[in-house]
């Protein structure tokens, strides 16, 4: 379904992915772990768009990314929740999961109603401004917002960042049953003992590369990897 | 005080018009980030055409609907070819591009219209006066008022009863995000920067028969401009209305009970806002 090959990627001078290559396929929920700084975030970043890999290659169903803007990446079925949840802090929930709803996106799929009857928080809290919210409560919004396009894929950057340990759980169990409606998911995570639970199949990054691929049991076998690349 | 309905109304004419030239102002702020120094100098442009066709139709009305056109066109390639190319590099470098081209309309104004006022006579119905308050007030500032505030109702109901504005609240707070989410937001702002445009444009047809129309006009509203965004809050709408009517008021009656102090009263309105709450009236902290 998503083929990255090899990209390079700047910021400014900083060179912050020296050829970075992942796939995956429909329906798994791939994490990618890493300390911080390493490129995780950059890496869901060129894949949408936000940034601008000066080499390689991204596929998605077939289709190449690279050059395409943030919008019509979009368009094409790939969904962006961002570190900092980034709400709009001055709209209500309601008016924040309208936003979520492309122009031409298939009828059928997720809608306000399914949402709400997904996430009861947010039907409770429907009409507060989303400035006004909980961390967790954002974190859901920011979720429900991208899954109101219908997306294929979604690329979630540490959804977990800054939650107290019960609300870690059920971001996760609430991203497990995401990908359970069918939407294949590729999340960023610093903690690894958390999406363990969730998760099919892992990649870490060292500096602006992978060192790791592989699933829950290769993951925790490979301990030095782990000890080099993960703990601190 | 036997003059505090004429002062009154005088700074309710004044604050409308203010109000029309700082909505767009405020609003491509808010929208995009940039400070745009060229906006009087469009609405400027807006009064000079108003001129032209005037003189050629006589058809006030007609100017009224034809001028924030052509600054919508403008505006419109002003964003698209000039403004999008130096955005990647900064707002810096966006500052300097909208203040070269308030310049060179300033001295493109004078090349085509002559350095020197002109006279624009509104004549007609709207030239005549009205019974209010018990005086005899010109019905041209009334009009001046209404319109503005027909213009802040509407841009209000669009804000907040339409799915454009939705996505246009959204683009204040976080644009990128916009994109990011299937929205052609390059051109959303196209569109945001040409409706300012517009609007300045139209403000412009507005203040050619109340203020005189000189290449010198843009610079004076500017600063008063500018002061009613900051004072309101920038990107606010509900923050540009009442600042407008604020500054409006201010100038008028500055002008009658502190004749030597008017010019620093906005000023100081400014330094006390800006002492009390930086964000302005209106404004979300940063």
């Amino acid at each position: 379904m998503l083929e990255v090959k090899d990209i390079h990627s700047f910021y400014g001078k900083s060179h912050i992915l020296q050829g970075v290559s992942m796939a995956l396929k429909e329906g798994e929920l791939v994490c990618l772990l890493g300390r911080n700084g390493v490129g995780k975030s950059t890496t869901l970043k060129s894949i949408m768009g936000l940034v601008k890999p000066s080499e390689g290659s991204i596929r998605f169903n077939e289709q190449e990314l690279i050059g395409k803007r943030p919008y019509e990446v979009a368009r094409l079925g790939v969904g962006y929740v961002p570190e900092d949840r980034r709400i709009f802090r001055s709209l209500t929930v309601h008016e924040n999961l309208l936003m979520g709803i492309r122009n031409g996106a298939k009828k059928g799929g997720w809608t306000i109603e399914r949402v709400y009857e997904q996430f009861p928080q947010l039907k409770q809290r429907r009409e507060n401004k989303g400035g006004h919210l909980s961390g967790g409560e954002q974190q859901m919004l920011t979720v429900a917002r991208t899954l109101m396009g219908d997306p294929k894929l979604i690329l979630v950057d540490e959804p977990t960042e800054g939650l107290a340990p019960l609300i870690v759980k059920e971001v996760l169990e609430m991203l497990a049953a995401v990908r359970s409606s069918g939407v294949t998911v590729l999340m960023v995570e610093q903690n690894f003992k958390a999406s363990i639970k969730v998760a099919d199949r892992f990649y870490i990054m060292g500096k602006g590369h992978m060192v790791f691929d592989g699933d829950t049991e290769a993951l925790l076998a490979a301990e030095e990897i782990r000890r080099n690349y993960l703990e601190v | 005080m036997s003059d505090f309905p004429v002062f009154f109304l005088h700074g309710l004419a004044y604050g409308g018009l203010l109000f029309l030239v700082s909505a767009g102002l405020t609003l491509v702020f808010g929208m995009m980030n940039v400070l745009n120094f060229a906006h009087a100098a469009m609405y400027m442009l807006g009064a000079y055409f108003s001129y032209t066709i005037l003189r050629m139709t006589g058809q006030f009305w007609l100017s009224l609907m034809i001028c924030p056109l052509l600054l919508f066109v403008i505006g419109a390639v002003i964003e698209r070819f000039l403004l999008r190319r130096v955005h990647v590099f900064g707002h810096v470098h966006e500052l300097l591009l909208t203040f070269g081209l308030a310049y060179i309309i300033t001295e493109v104004v004078k090349w085509v219209w002559g350095n020197f006022p002109l006279a624009v006579n509104v004549g007609g119905f709207l030239g005549g006066t009205v019974e209010i308050f018990g005086i005899t007030y010109p019905l041209y500032r009334i009009f001046i008022f209404a319109s503005a505030a027909l213009v802040g109702i509407m841009m209000a109901l669009i804000l907040y009863r339409t799915r454009l504005g939705i996505i246009l609240r959204a683009a204040v707070n976080d644009s990128e995000m916009v994109n990011a989410l299937g929205f052609n937001v390059p051109l959303v702002f196209m569109g945001v920067f040409a409706f300012g445009a517009a609007l300045s444009g139209f403000a412009g047809v507005i203040a050619g028969p109340l203020l005189s129309t000189y290449p010198g006009m843009a610079n004076e509203i500017l600063i008063d401009a500018f002061v009613v965004i900051v004072v309101g809050g920038f990107g606010s709408l509900g923050g540009a209305v009442v600042a407008s009517l604020i500054i409006g008021e201010l100038q008028s009656f500055g002008v009658l009970l502190f004749p030597k102090l008017s010019l620093a009263l906005v000023y100081l309105l400014m330094s006390v806002v800006l002492i009390i709450k930086p964000s302005g009236l209106f404004g979300e902290k940063q």
